[in-house]
């Protein structure tokens, strides 16, 4: 039954991180910009889909506005700022999109204040759903699962099977071939960053009820997003999904099954001190030994 | 610089390094008279803020190396930083609790083991990262030191998430390093060696293969070099300078907290870097002055301080159309 749960709760998250994860790889992938704004962006995702919430009491409203609110500020983002450090050295990207992480932060703490914004859940997923006989899931948490599913599903029918997703492989795998054929590269890769954005604020949004709201949130984010895309070769969707799938496994079963494992193999004094660190810091641990197996990650978009 | 000294003749060249000397000089007389003219002007609360300064100015001359002449964009060195601190904050909470001797609660003691447990660290992590190069490097530098950051958080033992208070001040050959001018002096002292030494590893051979390295990574691998060991050199050597400016941060606020070791921390290192002018001597003493100030004075200002900060990075770094390796040219050509 534990097991059961907590592999949903796995794979829910780990469909939640592919929702972040995707926009950045593919930004990167296209454009080779290293965007640090994209954990901002789902953070102010998740407070505008908090404030709408609170205000309305409609969930989809809520999703609805973050999402669109966030495909306004990633437009505004990329006609102003991202758009002229293409072609620059990852140095400036790194500090012009740190830069205005610095003032983003700052910003909705102004807007929101520097407390928690709780979101209750939707009354309509509020329960829990029996899956089978003596097992129910959180309603809400399933939910969760069927749009990211839908929304990888979605992104998979994009990218693979139209036009227009050709156009980004192509992109990603040789920006200036791409360009020589005659694809806009630079519209391209406008719409694709408005889409990862939109992503993330989607994510941000349908975690809000799970997790409180606060400054800060998607600095985390970000960074275990930034392990998914390295894990799984940067520039893939496909490997942003598959490492996804690895972090989430990795983080959820380190954090429920390290501890008590090593209780029973180390003294209590040592284990309470070991097992919290360990699974920490597990993802990290086969980040590296994924680097050390395949430098590029496990599916590399550039030869 | 050396090529354009033995174009324009020796004479020139000595004649601007007498000069170059002579300014030094008053810059560091002025530094070491700084707590004495600040007291007497009454803005003796700048005594602590330079310190700190000063030590997030070692650990950015340490970052100028790794990042300026290696070429490494190295996002996680406020993680060195955090575990310099961390390092001496532990063993002397250690020393005390376990009542040993008083002369192990001493700087060189104390200080010289931060540094070995920074070294250790730098190891696994460079060796690690450093296999890979570009954007991979600057995300892997950047989870490692995440990694680093949550073992902290996770340390109960040590305060996890609340931070860490220090027993006390550390002994130094009878010195009161809780009076702020005495650890100001200790500060700038730690700055002078650690920017001197570096100056003097980069002439040495080793600093013109890795300022090659930077260049051309085929060219000095067909030299016969190993560009790795090269660049593991200086990536651990900048992040023991880290270690050392954590130190010092622990004696000045006698606290650490695991925020110290967080990715905007690293970020800001970086910007410290850049400000100064990255690649070029002194630039990390000089952007670490810079930011700090500016910092002090946007927070006395507003509590949105990061507001402005961050528009005037931006603004710095979108209108500087080359980039930052033009600034390095441009001081090539100078």
């Amino acid at each position: 039954m534990l097991l059961v749960e907590q592999c949903l709760n796995a794979i829910q998250f780990g469909l939640v991180l592919f929702l972040i994860s995707a926009g950045l790889t593919l930004v990167f992938g296209i454009m080779d910009v290293i965007n640090l704004t994209h954990g901002t962006l789902y953070m102010i995702g998740a407070f505008v889909a908090a404030t709408v919430a609170r205000t309305t009491n409609s969930f989809l409203l809520a999703i609805a506005a973050a999402v669109a609110a966030i495909a306004v500020l990633a437009a505004v983002l990329e006609a102003g700022i991202i758009r002229r450090i293409f072609g620059r050295d990852h140095m400036s990207q790194v500090l012009a999109t740190f830069a205005v992480v610095l003032v983003m932060n700052d910003a909705a703490r102004m807007i929101w204040g520097p407390e928690q914004l709780l979101v209750k859940t939707p009354q309509l997923l509020s329960g829990a759903v029996t899956l089978f006989p003596g097992f129910g899931y959180s309603a809400y948490r399933l939910m969760i699962i069927a749009v990211g599913v839908a929304a990888a599903l979605l992104l998979y029918v994009l990218i693979e099977h139209s036009r227009y997703g050709q156009l980004v492989r192509a992109s990603a795998s040789n920006p200036e071939m791409a360009r020589m054929m005659g694809t806009n590269v630079d519209r391209l890769f406008a719409v694709v960053f408005v889409i990862g954005g939109m992503l993330a604020a989607l994510a941000g949004a349908l975690l809000a009820p799970i997790f409180a709201v606060q400054i800060g949130m998607g600095d985390d984010v970000l960074i275990m997003a930034f392990v998914t895309i390295v894990i799984g070769g940067l520039g893939s969707v496909r490997g942003a999904f598959i490492g996804s799938l690895i972090v989430a496994a990795f983080d959820t079963f380190g954090r429920a099954a390290l501890p008590p494992l090593l209780r029973g193999v180390l003294p209590p004094n040592v284990a309470s001190l070991v097992g919290p660190m360990l699974s920490s810091i597990s993802i990290y641990v086969v980040m590296a030994g994924v680097l050390l197996w395949k430098p590029q990650g496990l599916f590399p978009v550039r030869a | 610089m050396e090529a354009a000294g033995t174009l324009s003749g020796t004479g020139v060249m000595v004649r601007t390094r007498h000069a170059g000397r002579a300014v030094w000089a008053v810059v560091v007389i002025c530094a070491i008279a700084f707590p004495w003219i600040a007291d007497f002007y009454g803005f003796s609360f700048y005594i602590s803020v330079a310190t700190r300064a000063l030590a997030y100015g070692i650990a950015a001359v340490g970052l100028n190396l790794v990042l300026g002449y290696g070429g490494m964009g190295s996002l996680g060195h406020a993680a060195f930083l955090g575990l310099g601190a961390y390092a001496s904050a532990i063993l002397s909470t250690e020393i005390s609790n376990a009542g040993a001797p008083d002369w192990l609660a001493s700087v060189p003691v104390i200080w010289l083991a931060a540094l070995a447990v920074t070294l250790i660290f730098a190891l696994l992590v460079g060796a690690l990262s450093l296999r890979t190069r570009g954007a991979y490097f600057i995300m892997i530098t950047l989870a490692f030191a995440q990694m680093i950051y949550f073992v902290f958080i996770s340390f109960t033992r040590y305060g996890g998430e609340d931070g860490l208070r220090a027993p006390g001040h550390l002994s130094l050959l009878g010195l009161d390093l809780g009076d702020e001018k005495t650890l100001y002096l200790v500060a700038l002292v730690c700055a002078i060696g650690a920017e001197l030494a570096v100056q003097r590893l980069l002439d040495s051979g080793y600093g013109e293969a890795l300022i090659a390295t930077r260049e051309s990574e085929p060219r000095v691998t067909a030299l016969g070099y190993s560009t790795y060991r090269i660049k593991l050199f200086a990536f651990v050597a900048g992040a023991m300078l880290a270690g050392l400016g954590g130190a010092i941060l622990t004696e000045l606020t006698q606290f650490v907290s695991p925020s110290v070791m967080s990715w905007q921390n690293s970020g800001n290192l970086m910007v410290m870097v850049i400000l100064g002018g990255v690649g070029r001597p002194v630039a990390g003493l000089i952007g670490a002055i810079v930011y700090i100030l500016l910092q002090e004075l946007l927070s006395t200002w507003t509590e949105y301080w990061s507001v402005p900060l961050g528009i005037f990075l931006l603004v710095l770094i979108l209108f500087s159309r080359t980039g930052l390796s033009g600034l390095l040219s441009w001081r090539r050509a100078s």
